[in-house]
């Protein structure tokens, strides 16, 4: 730490490597939209109720308001920002989304799903969900279009087998 | 390093208690912050012949993704799959629970139903305590500002019974109004109730009418037995005799289809 208290932190964002002179509790929210200009990522209530701010940390969704940067150190962070929209075409074409606020969020924690189909063995969609609020869609949409990127995704990788 | 900071610093574990409302709440403090997350032997948990060991980083997810946990500690599956939802489960931390003394605590509620133990770590050596024993009132606990929480055991008895229940608003992202975990091992039974009393508690004299098989036949009965165990506290949440009643009947519905001396009486008119 320097005499203005600030410390040199390096992660990995998006796959590139991301070197900062920060203070240790700047949010690492803050840390991405004003400082990198990743604007993405939304706040919603700041206070890790809502998930519009959800990101992935070393592959596990998290809230970004409430990560002080200095524990993003060494740690591998994906944002919607690195998102591929064809595989989540089946989500967004579903009424999955409307105003649009709680969106990055929902596709992070959608993404991570995907990512995982192993975690339905034990748990439902809406549970893995639930961090996400969105005062629109009443959640249908989410949830039947995630069903339906997840039915997509697995038959993409048998023709991929096949 | 702690007692450097004259007992001042606070720590920093998943910060999904601390960091809410943020930077607000840093001016509040006491200005000194130590981050935990870079002590990687405290993250790790890990199955001994007696205990599961958790260490003072290790998540609710991690124990949520650990199928051993799942087949011989369910109630601690259950209470950490309420927890928020899993942008906190993944960050917050069971040690974090504790330390944070919320009477509303599911991770401590389940911890208290199988005895666990809490050590605690300072430059002075290590201490420690149950977690039955470890708050004093609310807020208060027999956690000192240079001691870190670096395990807690949880006892590897099986256990006959064991459950979390969460009766809240809604499931997931609500901090509970009401959560029980019940426990039934060769210790005998074991309730624990949060939101009830200054801090998580267990229900010692409804414990007691249970191992002596006290007639329970209805949900009256218990709401009584309750009233010498918890002290509501009344907040905006819920009245404190709302509360009372919901433990009560929770506790009722539970217990009937386990225990025949709990419910109407066999052979009564
Ligand atoms: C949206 C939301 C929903 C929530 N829902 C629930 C819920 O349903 N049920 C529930 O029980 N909780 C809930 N919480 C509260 C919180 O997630 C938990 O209490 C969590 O276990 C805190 O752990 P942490 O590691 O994040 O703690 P931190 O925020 O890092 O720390 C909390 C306190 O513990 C101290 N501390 C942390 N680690 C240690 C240690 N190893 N030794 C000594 N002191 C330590 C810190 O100094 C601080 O005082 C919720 C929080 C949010 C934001
Ligand atoms: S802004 Fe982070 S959870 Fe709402
Ligand atoms: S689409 Fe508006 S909050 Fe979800």
């Amino acid at each position: 730490m320097d005499e203005c208290g600030l410390v040199t932190i390096e992660l990995t964002l998006n796959g590139g490597c991301v070197r900062l002179e920060v203070d240790p509790g700047e949010r690492l929210l803050d840390t991405l939209r004003d400082r990198l200009g990743l604007k993405g990522t939304k706040e919603g209530c700041g206070e890790g109720e809502c998930g519009a701010c959800t990101v992935l940390m070393d592959g596990v969704p998290v809230n970004s308001c409430l990560v002080p940067i200095v524990q993003a150190r060494g740690k591998r962070i994906e944002t919607i920002e690195s998102v591929d929209r064809a595989q989540l075409s089946a989500l967004l074409d579903s009424g999955a989304t409307q105003c649009g606020a709680c969106t990055p969020g929902v596709v992070m924690s959608a993404a991570w799903v995907m990512q995982h189909p192993e975690l339905l063995h034990t748990h439902g969609l809406r549970e893995l969900m639930a961090g996400n609020l969105c005062r629109c869609t009443g959640y249908d949409g989410i949830i039947g279009g995630l069903a339906a990127a997840i039915e997509a995704g697995l038959a993409r990788k048998s023709e991929g087998e096949g | 390093m702690l007692s450097e900071a004259g007992g001042q610093a606070t720590l920093l574990g998943g910060t999904t208690d601390l960091f809410v409302h943020w930077p607000e709440r840093m001016l509040d403090a006491d200005g000194v912050f130590i981050d935990l997350s870079g002590v990687g032997a405290l993250r790790a948990h890990r199955w001994e012949d007696e205990a599961l060991v958790l260490g003072g980083l290790t998540t609710f997810w991690d124990i949520i993704q650990d199928e051993r946990a799942d087949r011989e500690m369910p109630v601690l599956v259950q209470a950490a799959r309420t927890v928020g939802a899993v942008q906190i489960q993944t960050r917050g931390t069971w040690a974090g629970n504790i330390a944070n003394a919320s009477p509303a605590a599911d991770g401590v509620a389940a911890l208290m139903v199988r005895d666990a133990v809490v050590e605690l770590t300072s430059c002075d050596g290590i201490e420690t305590i149950r977690l039955d024993e470890f708050y004093l009132g609310y807020k208060q606990m027999r956690l000192r500002r240079d001691q870190i929480i670096t395990s807690i055991r949880v006892p590897r008895q099986s256990c006959s019974v064991e459950r979390f229940i969460k009766v809240g608003t809604r499931q997931a992202q609500a901090i509970s109004k009401i959560g029980v975990a019940i426990a039934q091992s060769q210790a005998g039974w074991r309730i624990v109730a949060n939101s009830v009393a200054p801090a998580v508690c267990r229900c010692r004299t409804v414990e007691r009418a249970l191992d002596d098989r006290v007639p329970l036949p209805h949900v009256d009965a218990l709401v009584e037995l309750l009233g010498s165990d918890v002290s509501p506290i009344d907040d905006i949440r819920s009245t404190a005799a709302y509360r009372r009643g919901v433990l009560a009947r929770v506790l009722y519905h539970e217990l009937a289809p386990l225990c025949e001396w709990v419910g109407p009486q066999r052979g009564a008119s």
